[in-house]
């Protein structure tokens, strides 16, 4: 038993031991080299941006971030992101205004309500409406969905017309508006939202959901003392990822948005603008500093979805019981 | 006299002191709901109101009102609570139905007139798309095809390695920051990957367009997808499997090939096939990097491609001409079938070969 193995034996393990110790350090090495990769290229992105956008605000004859109008290829180049951060963040506001509260709802159907013959194929079907490509959605949008907003746009102006926002000053166009952009985005980041909420109630402790029961709660007292409370930051997390995507959707709103250079207020009138929208409807025009200056539009759009990205996933990190949850 | 009065005052109060509070029926959520979607298309027919989305709004909140006050009447206040969160939580349910069967029919119905073997066949190369309503999407799904095959060949193995180093290696400051970042990156907006490709490949390098500066983008926006769901699978693997690897003397990067792969390969084929999915749908870089040509080109390293969600935008694009509607609902259609094929697969593919048996 303690006998030295055989001279030959003892050289095959070491030649196998070194071996397996050069696999070892290239596999080690490739997969932490991929990793580095990831690093690599987010920095990289921010990197080249930033440039590129440094180039094209040397020139900008107006400032960046009051200025309305957006013509970087005119003999005096004027541009600005006003117009955009508005237009931007008051599609993903009304999105996340209809989408949150419809997406906990759906979640806790999967989760609470549905008989549970129905809660799994609709969980399959729920996903696969995050699967349906943004240009589809933009073309159902625009041919389906903007001559269904008529009655509801006449509606909103008829009766909540004297909140400002909601007034109509023109009428008989198309209601290719911020509004009904924020309506398509909630359809979009519905799925999102509801995927993530849905894992987090899933996990609710069985013994809170019981113990609620048998004090008697009805079924809404149990969800809203034992349910909701430990789901809170799941649902915070989860809507900030919609956000995110509600922020950064490009096409969709390229379809749907009929755009102009004006900061309006009126959600029901069509105009406006989204960063995305913006840099995918002007890129093919756009000389050399009109490109430059879609990238600096995109460097804010990065930062920003960034800083809600980052946001989402600490909230989430905080919770480790979330783990199945940051999918 | 008096005696008798007090027992007919007593017992009132003495008979109404039920057990049992006061319940509706079962049938009564259904009943409501049907009573409320049959009086909201009432008044919605009567006051000529031309759109549907306004009848069924109307019917939700009959159907909210009718539930709470009926239920408040018979039942006491909390039990009404309750049935209104009950009849909110379904109206929401509705809200997610309506337009995901909207979409896909309407799709389906606007799609299935243009899709012909002519359709699938041809180019648009000759083709004047706004007077005739030939032309085709052959050269969009050879373009889609090669532009997403390059895309998973360059990030599927990056991706795998990153989720493998996480896992397997992960420890310290570097590990975090990988998590973090690919965290992060799921949610970079699609346009700003090609603008990064196009500052990148196009501008600072020189490169023309063409379908590889697309596949780029397309393999930024799918290595987070992979690395997240593929860790997910490899910690799903049982730690009883490496430690028994490990005592038969198998070194560590084979036992990760040979044993920790394998055991989650479905789970990993399935994220792989789902990012897949998901990057062909992707406009906005495609738009900027692969340029939309006409006419049939097979190689993605050189000139302008197509790609199908490229070629909706453009057909869509011709402002109000039914041909390009035509060709661009044909084309969604494609589209939507080969994603949703695709995630019905790789679903499949996950339930087929499920790694938490631990075999």
């Amino acid at each position: 038993m303690t006998s030295a193995p055989p001279a030959d034996a003892r050289g095959r393990a070491r030649r196998s031991r070194g071996d397996s110790r050069r696999g070892d350090n290239v596999f080690f090495n490739l997969s932490r080299g991929s990793g580095i990769l990831l690093l690599v290229v987010m920095a990289a992105i921010a990197g080249f941006l930033a440039y590129r956008s440094f180039l094209a605000l040397g020139k900008n004859e107006g400032n960046f971030l009051t200025t309305f109008e957006w013509t970087p290829d005119a003999t005096e180049p004027v541009f600005g992101i006003a117009v955009l951060t508005f237009g931007t963040l008051v599609s993903a506001f009304v999105a996340m205004v209809i989408a949150v509260p419809v997406a906990v709802g759906i979640a806790l159907f999967i989760s609470h309500y549905a008989p549970r013959r129905i809660a799994q194929p609709f969980a399959y079907l729920v996903d696969l409406l995050a699967a349906v490509p943004s240009i589809v959605y933009g073309l159902w949008g625009v041919l389906f969905l903007v001559p269904h907003m008529d009655g509801l746009t006449g509606w909103m102006d008829q009766y909540l017309g004297w909140t400002y926002v909601f007034d109509q000053s023109s009428t008989g166009v198309p209601p290719r508006n911020l509004f009904t952009v924020g309506i398509l985005l909630a359809i979009m980041v519905l799925p999102i939202i509801t995927a993530v909420t849905r894992e987090v109630f899933r996990q609710v402790p069985r013994m809170h959901e019981e113990a609620a029961l048998a004090l008697g709660a009805t079924r809404w007292e149990m969800i809203r003392t034992a349910v909701l409370p430990f789901g809170r930051p799941g649902i915070i997390s989860a809507s900030m990822l919609g956000l995110g995507r509600a922020l950064g959707e490009t096409i969709a709103v390229a379809t749907v948005l009929s755009t102009n250079s004006q900061l309006s207020l009126h959600l029901l009138d069509p105009g406006g603008g989204t960063f995305a929208q913006n840099i995918a409807l002007k890129f093919n025009e756009a000389q050399p500093l009109g490109r430059d200056a879609l990238m600096a539009s995109g460097l804010v759009l990065f930062v920003i979805t960034l800083l809600v990205n980052g946001a989402a996933r600490m909230i989430i990190a905080r919770r480790k019981e979330y783990s199945g949850a940051a999918a | 006299m008096s005696s008798t009065v007090t027992i007919t005052d007593a017992t009132p109060p003495q008979l109404a002191h039920r057990l049992t509070a006061a319940r509706l029926p079962r049938w009564a959520p259904a009943a409501t709901a049907a009573a409320s979607v049959a009086l909201g298309c009432g008044i919605g027919a009567a006051a000529g109101l031309e759109s549907r989305v306004q009848w069924g709004l109307l019917s939700a909140l009959l159907f909210l009102v009718v539930s709470y006050t009926v239920s408040a009447s018979v039942e006491g206040r909390r039990q009404a609570k309750d049935r209104f969160a009950t009849s909110l939580v379904w109206v929401s349910f509705v809200c997610a139905v309506v337009p995901l069967v909207s979409l896909t029919f309407y799709t389906v119905q606007q799609g299935i007139d243009a899709i012909s073997p002519e359709f699938l066949t041809h180019s648009m190369k000759g083709v004047v798309a706004t007077l005739s309503p030939d032309g085709g999407i052959y050269h969009a799904i050879i373009g889609t095809i090669e532009q997403v095959l390059l895309a998973t060949l360059i990030a599927a193995p990056i991706g795998l390695l990153t989720a493998v180093y996480l896992v397997e290696y992960g420890r310290g400051r570097l590990a975090k920051a990988v998590t973090f970042f690919v965290d992060v990156m799921t949610g970079i907006p699609s346009v700003v990957a090609g603008l990064f490709v196009l500052s990148l490949w196009n501008i600072a390098l020189g490169f023309q367009y063409s379908g590889f500066s697309g596949s780029l983008a397309l393999a930024i926006l799918m290595m987070p997808v992979v690395v997240r769901s593929t860790e997910e699978m490899l910690k799903l693997v049982p730690n009883e499997l490496r430690e028994a690897s490990y005592a038969l003397g198998v070194p560590r990067w084979k036992t990760i090939l040979r044993i920790v792969l394998p055991t989650a390969i479905g789970g990993i084929t399935t994220g792989v096939m789902l990012a897949v999915a998901r990057i062909t749908g992707e406009t906005a870089p495609v738009m900027m990097l692969v340029f939309g040509a006409d006419f049939i080109n097979s190689d993605p390293f050189d000139g302008p491609q197509q790609s199908l969600p490229l070629y909706i935008w453009q057909q869509y694009s011709q402002i109000n001409n039914d041909f390009g509607y035509q060709r661009a609902w044909g084309a969604a259609l494609v589209l939507i079938a080969f994603v949703m094929g695709l995630n019905l697969v790789a679903r499949g593919v996950a339930r087929w070969r499920s790694p938490k048996g631990g075999h």
